[in-house]
């Protein structure tokens, strides 16, 4: 079932479109893989999904319903975001943080259920022992995981990660990319992720788009998308791709000069 | 992972304990702002002894109490109730006033370095009362011609900070930015009306730009300030978790479902209306508006829902104190409580700093 329709969005901040005529789609159950060079508009497309900016034309059907006739907290109820940067100005506990994540369902007076959903969420992704921790004084990666944790106790259908797994170590990587995708399999949700690391995007993603100057230039499963020949256009970078059991595992040789 | 030690299997689970220190903490936060109530009724008492009548703290206390049922008689009652207790009213809801504009101006603008005063609001407000004080000009005529003055240049400014936002998105840096710029202009109008004005208006005006709890603080002034924190307050309050999301930026409180620009308008707005309905009547107290939410962030942390009441009680403390401590017989002559506050604050806050363990913000 097609959970997220996007149709021909173009975006632009000044006068230079950053997403063009771009359509892409998410069934219920999917982890969408969005790759594509720094600059592609990868963030960008997040963030239309997501109606922190809207785009100039096209349009966002989520459930078959256009997001602009939605409400925020309608779609906070639903969609889970989580930024490429993360900072957090005053301090605040970690508990506090991901309890956050039920603000579209309370305005102020938080319930046992609020806390019993917090305190999962801190469960699932290993980070029970952070807690009552400062959020500023967390690492990268801590920080990543409790913003994770954040967008999950909103309960959404659908989450967008923008690079989620950019500051963590190659353990917690997996780990953090497995339980992502388990959460999607067993509640149904769709997941779109911008990923640089192309190996854990074959592994994890079930589709691929790839995306070039604000264009998909490829779409599809991760074997048919991750091809030499693509690599070599949209990253300028000569790469061998080996398959191993049934998923492409690409190994950079070098950049290509004077592209 | 290898096994943490010390723990037995059949203790409490993890879970449960986050729940148990999650509980102390709240606890401890409740215990503060009991901690700042109690205070301020101290200093209230002791402040209420001061001056050439000699009464006890005991009397203070009980003649509170009566009076709150009938009209005071006695001389001693008429001290307290129509001398003694304006003042100290006064600097209890400025106090508060001024630290709650403070705390929420800083989640507004997400800027630790922000106060009541950033956006340009205490030096329209001077230049407004320069204005009454210097040409005797203004909007209204007679004993509020100064508070009158104040208080329209007050929100003036703030409304021009808020056409601004609307007409190029409520981002901080372009408030501050702006409210700076509005800061310069004031300082600078103000300064013509001192540079051409006679020496005892200007000598006025800095004196009223210094701060006092005393020279207009009748029950009338106070009904009225109090009765525009009554509705301010709350509202901001009910904001205070939508204010907690701005922390982690703009983009990600959207996320959570807040409609930021116009969480950011209301509760400026708010918070100028607060200042400006207390500076009005004291001048420019400085200093309360900055300090009193970080001394409270360093120890209950930042959450709005129990910073913004905590710091609110606890800049009635700051200030309350700060006005006992400048009048006789504890100092010398009475000094403008706005210069107190920064003397006593300052120390403080540096030992704060110095003293601190972790980042607070
Ligand atoms: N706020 C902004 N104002 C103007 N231009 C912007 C803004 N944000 C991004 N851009 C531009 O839009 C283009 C796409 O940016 P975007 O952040 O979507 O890229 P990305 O694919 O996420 O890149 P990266 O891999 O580096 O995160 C870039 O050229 C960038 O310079
Ligand atoms: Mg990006």
């Amino acid at each position: 079932m097609v959970k997220l329709k996007v149709k021909d969005v173009t975006f632009s901040y000044a006068r230079e479109p950053v997403l063009e005529a771009v359509s892409i789609e998410v069934s219920t159950a999917e982890v969408l893989g969005v790759l594509g060079p720094n600059g592609a508009g990868k963030s960008t497309l997040l963030k239309c999904i997501d109606r922190i900016i809207t785009p100039q034309t096209g349009c966002i059907l989520l459930d078959d319903r256009d997001i602009t006739k939605m409400s925020r907290i309608e779609l906070a109820k639903k969609i889970g975001y989580i930024p490429q940067s993360l900072s957090h100005v005053f301090s605040a506990t970690v508990f506090d943080t991901v309890l956050m994540g039920r603000r579209p369902y309370i305005s102020w007076r938080t319930s046992e259920r609020d806390t019993e959903t917090v305190l999962e969420t801190l469960q699932m992704l290993h980070i029970e022992d952070l807690a009552m921790r400062d959020v500023n004084e967390l690492s990268g990666g801590q920080m990543q995981k409790v913003f994770i944790a954040r967008a999950l106790t909103q309960e959404p259908d659908l989450l967008l990660l923008d690079e989620p797994t950019s500051n963590l170590d190659i353990r917690h990587q997996l780990e953090v990319m497995h339980t992502i995708k388990s959460i999607v399999r067993r509640k149904g949700l769709s997941a779109i992720m911008a990923i640089h690391d192309l190996n854990l995007a074959a592994r994890y993603a079930d589709r691929i788009v790839l995306m070039n100057g604000g264009t998909i230039f490829s779409d599809g499963k991760p074997a048919s998308v991750l091809t030499c020949e693509n690599i070599r256009q949209v990253y300028g970078v000569e790469a061998e791709v080996n398959y191993n059991r049934g998923k492409p595992y690409i190994v950079p040789i070098q950049a290509i000069k004077a592209k | 992972m290898p096994p943490s030690t010390g723990e037995i299997p059949g203790t409490r689970t993890k879970s449960e304990e986050i729940r148990a220190e999650y509980k102390k903490f709240t606890g401890r936060k409740v215990l503060f702002i009991l901690f700042s109530i109690v205070l301020i009724a101290v200093i209230a008492g002791v402040a209420a002894t001061l001056g050439p009548y000699p009464i006890t703290v005991t009397e203070v206390y009980s003649i509170i109490w009566h009076g709150l049922f009938k009209t005071p008689e006695t001389t001693k009652e008429l001290v307290v109730w129509n001398l003694r207790l304006p003042r100290i009213v006064m600097g209890i809801l400025a106090g508060i006033g001024l630290a709650i504009a403070g705390t929420t101006m800083q989640a507004v603008v997400r800027n630790p370095l922000a106060s009541p005063y950033t956006l340009g609001i205490a030096s329209a407000a001077g230049f407004g009362a320069a204005l009454a004080i210097v040409l005797g000009a203004g909007f209204v005529t007679g004993q509020y011609l100064i508070v009158a003055n104040a208080f329209v240049f007050a929100l003036l400014s703030s409304f021009v900070i808020y056409g601004l936002s609307r007409y190029k998105g409520a981002e901080p840096e372009t408030m501050i930015l702006a409210g700076i710029a509005l800061m310069y202009l004031f300082s600078a109008m103000t300064g013509i009306l001192q540079y051409f004005g006679e020496e005892t208006a200007v000598a006025e005006v800095v004196f009223w730009m210094f701060g006092s709890l005393s020279k207009r603080s009748s029950w009338e002034n106070l009904t009225l300030v109090s009765a525009i924190l009554a509705v301010c307050i709350p509202l901001i309050m009910l904001k205070s978790w939508d204010l907690n999301t701005l922390s982690a930026g703009d983009e990600s409180a959207k996320s959570l479902g807040v409609n930021v620009e116009q969480t950011r308008v209301v509760c400026f707005m708010l918070a100028s209306l607060v200042t400006a309905c207390i500076i009005c009547f004291t001048g420019t107290i400085g200093f309360i508006g900055l300090v009193a939410p970080h001394i409270c962030r360093m120890v209950i942390g930042g959450d709005n829902r129990y910073l913004i009441p905590a710091s609110g009680l606890f800049g009635a403390v700051l200030l309350l104190a700060a006005d006992t401590l400048a009048r006789p017989p504890i100092s010398p002559t009475i000094l403008p409580v706005g210069l107190v506050t920064a003397f006593m604050g300052v120390p403080l806050f540096l030992y704060l700093i110095l003293t601190r363990k972790k980042r607070y913000w």
